[in-house]
C-alpha cells in the first residue's frame, strides 16, 4: 500500500497571517495526509531544508504579504538545487492571477487564492502527488 | 399594550411555541456559535436595570456611548488605514484622501518595518513596499508627512513590536517641521499581546515587550498628552479566526494587562488609563456586532471602576477605532463587497465608535486601487450624512433583542476572563498556546460550515457565477524595493556614524539599567539611526521570541 501523503505547509517571509495556513493543515489532516507545520518567518532554505528532511510529497506555501515573486521562486530553485525535483510545490495566499501564471511558468504548481473550497486543495495536492507516484513508479 | 400585559411565563411559552415551528434551515447559530432565539420579548430584558446597566451617554457604564451627545457633537473619525510602496508614493496617498474630506491619517507599514529589519536587510528583499510603506529611517517618516502639517492632523500608527522607536520618528519628523510633542494626536497601535495571540508581528519575547509598551505609556502620559500611546486591538484576533466572543474578551483581557503591567511599575491608574484605546472588527452579523461594542464599554467601565479603582470618568470610558472585516471580503464577484462593508459599517456606528476605516472591494486580490478607495470613504460619508442613523445617540437600546445579545456577551466575555486567570493570566496563557488554540479552532470550524454550507458566503458557496469579470488591482512593481533601499543606504553614508554609535550605545545602557527607552531611542532618532540598528541592539538584550509550530 502506497504510504501516507507528507506535506509540509509553510509560512515564509515576514508574513505572520497564519489564518488559512492553520486551516489548511487541519483539512490536510483530516482528508488522511500526514502534515508537518513549519511554523511562521521561514527562510526559503529552512523550508527546503525542512522538506528535506520530512521527505514530503508537497509543500504548500502560504503567502500574504506580496512577497510571492520572489519567495516562491527561490524556494523552487533551491528544490531543483536540492534534488527534491518531484516534490510539488503549491500554495495559496494574495497573489494575482497574472503572477500566478508566470509561476506556473517556472514549475510552481496552483495557488489558491482565498474563498478556495478546502475539498478542492486536498484533491489537488491528491491528484498530483499519485500522478507523480506513477511517473516515478514507471520510470 | 398587550406585552406588557403577558406574563413571563406566557411569553416564554409563545417563544417556545414559535420555536418548534419548521424553518428552511437548522443552524441559526451567529458568528460566536450562540443560537438566539426566534423572537426577544420584555422577558429578556426583566432584569435590566436602566441606571445600573445602561446610563445615559457620557455616563457609567457608558454602555449608550462614552459622549453625551456622540455624533450630533462630532462625528466619528474617517480614517482609512494607507501605505504602500515608498514614504513619497504614500504621501501622495494621503494628500488624496485629505482633500476627500478624509480627517484623520492612519498609516499601514510595510512588513520589514513591522519587524524590525531595514529595507536593505537580506530579510526584507521582496517584502519592501509591498504590504505598506517601508520607513526604516526618521527621515521616511519626513517624507511620509511632507506638505502635512502634524500639529494638526492626527495620525494612527499600525505598529507593534517597534512601536516606541517608530514613535520617536514621528516626533522627531514633527520636531524638523518645528512642532512640539506636546502638540502631537494620535495612536500607536503598540498592542504587542495580540501579535503573540494573532497577528503574529513580534520580535522580543512577552516580558521586554511589555516593558517597551509600558515605557512608552509612561513617557505620553508625561510628554505627549494628547497622544493614544496603545490601541488595544481585537481586529487582528477576529481576523485570525476568532468568533466575536473571543475578540471582545481576549482584548479586554489585554487591557487589563496592560493596566496591571503599568500599575506594577508604579504607575497611579488614573494618569494613564484615559489614554488607552480600543480597535475592534466589524464582521457580517450586524446585531452581534453592535451588541459586542456596547458590552465592551460596559465591561471596561465596570472592571476600571470596581476592579482597579480608577477614580477618573475617563479611566472608565472605552473610546474605539472600528475597522471593517479584512477577511469576510470575498475574491468572488468583488464589487459584492462594497455592500458588505456598508452593512458592517453601519453596524459600528450604531454601536458607537469613534472612529471608523471601510475596506475597499478588492482587498482580498490586492491594496486597493485609488478608485476602490474613494468608494470606501463615501461609503462613510453617505451613513453619515445620508441615512440618519447618526443623529439620535445609541438608537437601538431597549431593543430586546440587543439588550439580551449585549447581557450575554458580556457574560460569556466574563466566562473567559475566569478561563484565562486560572492559566495564570493572559502572558502564560500566551505561553500555554491557549488563546492560539480557541482562535484556531474557531476559524477551521467557521470553514468547514462554509465548506458544508451550513454559512452562505454569496459568490463564494452559492450564487456562483462561473464566468467572473476581472477588476483593475494596484501594482507594485520591482522600482519600489531599488529606491527605498538606495534612500536607506543614503542616510547611512550622510550622516554622523560616531553620534550614531554613541546614541545607540545609550540605548544600550537604558535597556539594561531599565531606565525609560523612549527619550534615547528620539536622540538615536535625531542623529539618524535607523530603525533596525535600535532593534538589534535590544534585540541582542531582550533575545528574540519563537512560537512553538502547532496548527492546533
Amino acid at each position: 500500500m502506497d504510504r501516507k501523503i507528507r506535506v509540509l505547509v509553510a509560512k515564509a517571509g515576514l508574513d505572520g497571517h497564519d489564518r488559512g495556513a492553520k486551516v489548511i493543515a487541519c483539512a490536510l489532516r483530516d482528508a488522511g495526509m500526514e502534515v508537518i507545520y513549519t511554523g511562521l518567518h521561514q527562510t526559503p532554505e529552512a523550508v527546503v531544508e525542512a522538506a528535506l528532511q520530512e521527505d514530503v510529497d508537497a509543500i504548500g506555501v502560504s503567502i500574504l504579504s506580496g512577497a510571492h515573486m520572489t519567495l516562491l521562486p527561490r524556494i523552487q530553485k533551491l528544490m531543483r538545487d536540492g534534488g527534491l525535483t518531484d516534490v510539488l510545490l503549491t500554495g495559496g495566499g494574495i497573489i494575482p492571477d497574472e503572477d500566478a501564471k508566470e509561476l506556473e511558468k517556472l514549475g510552481v504548481g496552483r495557488l489558491f487564492g482565498p474563498g478556495t473550497p478546502m475539498r478542492e486543495v486536498i484533491e489537488y495536492i491528491r491528484g498530483e502527488v499519485g500522478r507523480r507516484r506513477a511517473t516515478r513508479a514507471t520510470a | 399594550m398587550a406585552g406588557d400585559t403577558m406574563t413571563r411565563e406566557a411569553s416564554e411559552e409563545f417563544v417556545k411555541r414559535a420555536e418548534a415551528q419548521k424553518t428552511w434551515k437548522s443552524n441559526w447559530n451567529n458568528l460566536s456559535n450562540f443560537r438566539p432565539k426566534i423572537l426577544y420579548t420584555p422577558a429578556d430584558v426583566a432584569e435590566l436595570d436602566y441606571a445600573r446597566d445602561l446610563g445615559n451617554p457620557g455616563e457609567f457604564p457608558f454602555t449608550r456611548g462614552v459622549y453625551q451627545t456622540m455624533y450630533r457633537g462630532q462625528l466619528w473619525t474617517m480614517r482609512q488605514f494607507a501605505g504602500f510602496g515608498t514614504a513619497r508614493d504614500t504621501n501622495a496617498r494621503y494628500r488624496f484622501l485629505l482633500s476627500k474630506g478624509q480627517t484623520g491619517l492612519s498609516v499601514a507599514f510595510d512588513m520589514p518595518t513591522l519587524m524590525g529589519l531595514d529595507s536593505d536587510h537580506a530579510r526584507s528583499l521582496g517584502e519592501v513596499g509591498r504590504e505598506g510603506v517601508a520607513v526604516c529611517t526618521p527621515d521616511d517618516m519626513q517624507t511620509l508627512f511632507a506638505g502635512i502639517d502634524l500639529g494638526e492632523v492626527s495620525t494612527s500608527m499600525t505598529i507593534n513590536s517597534p512601536a516606541a522607536i517608530v514613535l520617536a520618528f514621528y516626533i522627531v519628523a514633527a520636531e524638523r517641521q518645528g512642532v512640539r510633542a506636546d502638540r502631537l494626536r494620535g495612536t500607536t497601535q503598540n498592542d504587542i499581546l495580540k501579535e503573540y495571540q494573532a497577528q503574529k508581528e513580534y520580535i522580543f519575547p512577552p516580558k521586554p515587550s511589555m516593558r517597551l509598551v509600558t515605557d512608552s505609556i509612561a513617557f505620553c502620559a508625561e510628554h505627549l498628552p494628547k497622544w493614544n500611546p496603545v490601541s488595544i486591538s481585537g481586529y487582528h484576533i477576529r481576523e485570525a479566526g476568532s468568533t466575536a466572543v473571543q475578540e471582545l474578551a481576549f482584548t479586554l483581557a489585554n487591557g487589563f494587562a496592560y493596566v496591571e503591567a503599568c500599575m506594577a511599575q508604579g504607575m497611579e491608574v488614573d494618569a494613564f488609563a484615559p489614554r488607552l484605546s480600543f480597535f475592534f472588527n466589524a464582521h457580517m452579523n450586524f446585531f452581534e456586532e453592535l451588541a459586542k461594542y456596547r458590552a465592551a464599554r460596559r465591561i471596561w467601565a465596570r472592571h476600571m471602576k470596581e476592579r482597579y479603582g480608577a477614580k477618573k470618568p475617563e479611566s472608565w470610558r472605552l473610546r474605539f477605532h472600528t475597522q471593517t472585516a479584512g477577511c469576510s471580503l470575498t475574491a468572488q464577484q468583488p464589487e459584492n463587497n462594497i455592500v458588505r462593508t456598508a452593512l458592517q459599517a453601519l453596524s459600528a456606528v450604531l454601536g458607537g465608535t469613534n472612529s471608523l476605516h471601510t475596506n475597499s472591494y478588492d482587498e482580498a486580490l490586492a491594496l486597493p486601487t485609488e478608485k476602490a478607495v474613494k468608494v470606501a470613504l463615501r461609503t462613510q460619508q453617505i451613513i453619515a450624512h445620508e441615512t440618519g442613523v447618526a443623529d439620535v445617540v445609541d438608537p437601538l437600546a431597549g431593543s430586546y433583542y440587543v439588550e439580551a445579545l449585549t447581557d450575554h456577551m458580556e457574560a460569556e466575555a466574563e466566562a473567559y476572563f475566569r478561563r484565562i486567570g486560572e492559566a495564570g493570566g493572559v502572558v502564560p496563557a500566551i505561553e500555554q498556546g491557549f488563546f492560539q488554540r480557541e482562535i484556531a479552532r474557531a476559524s477551521f470550524q467557521y470553514q468547514k460550515e462554509v465548506e458544508d454550507k451550513e454559512r452562505i458566503i454569496v459568490g463564494v458557496n452559492d450564487f456562483i457565477e462561473a464566468d467572473e469579470q476581472r477588476i483593475e488591482i494596484l501594482r507594485i512593481g520591482q522600482g519600489v524595493e531599488d529606491e527605498q533601499v538606495a534612500s536607506v543606504k543614503k542616510v547611512r553614508e550622510g550622516r554622523d556614524n560616531v553620534a550614531v554609535k554613541a546614541k545607540l550605545d545609550e540605548v544600550r545602557r537604558a535597556a539594561r539599567d531599565g531606565s525609560n527607552l523612549m527619550p534615547r531611542f528620539i536622540d538615536a532618532a535625531r542623529v539618524h539611526a535607523t530603525l533596525g540598528e535600535m532593534i538589534d541592539v535590544l534585540r541582542a538584550d531582550f533575545g528574540e521570541f519563537r512560537e512553538p509550530p502547532t496548527y492546533w
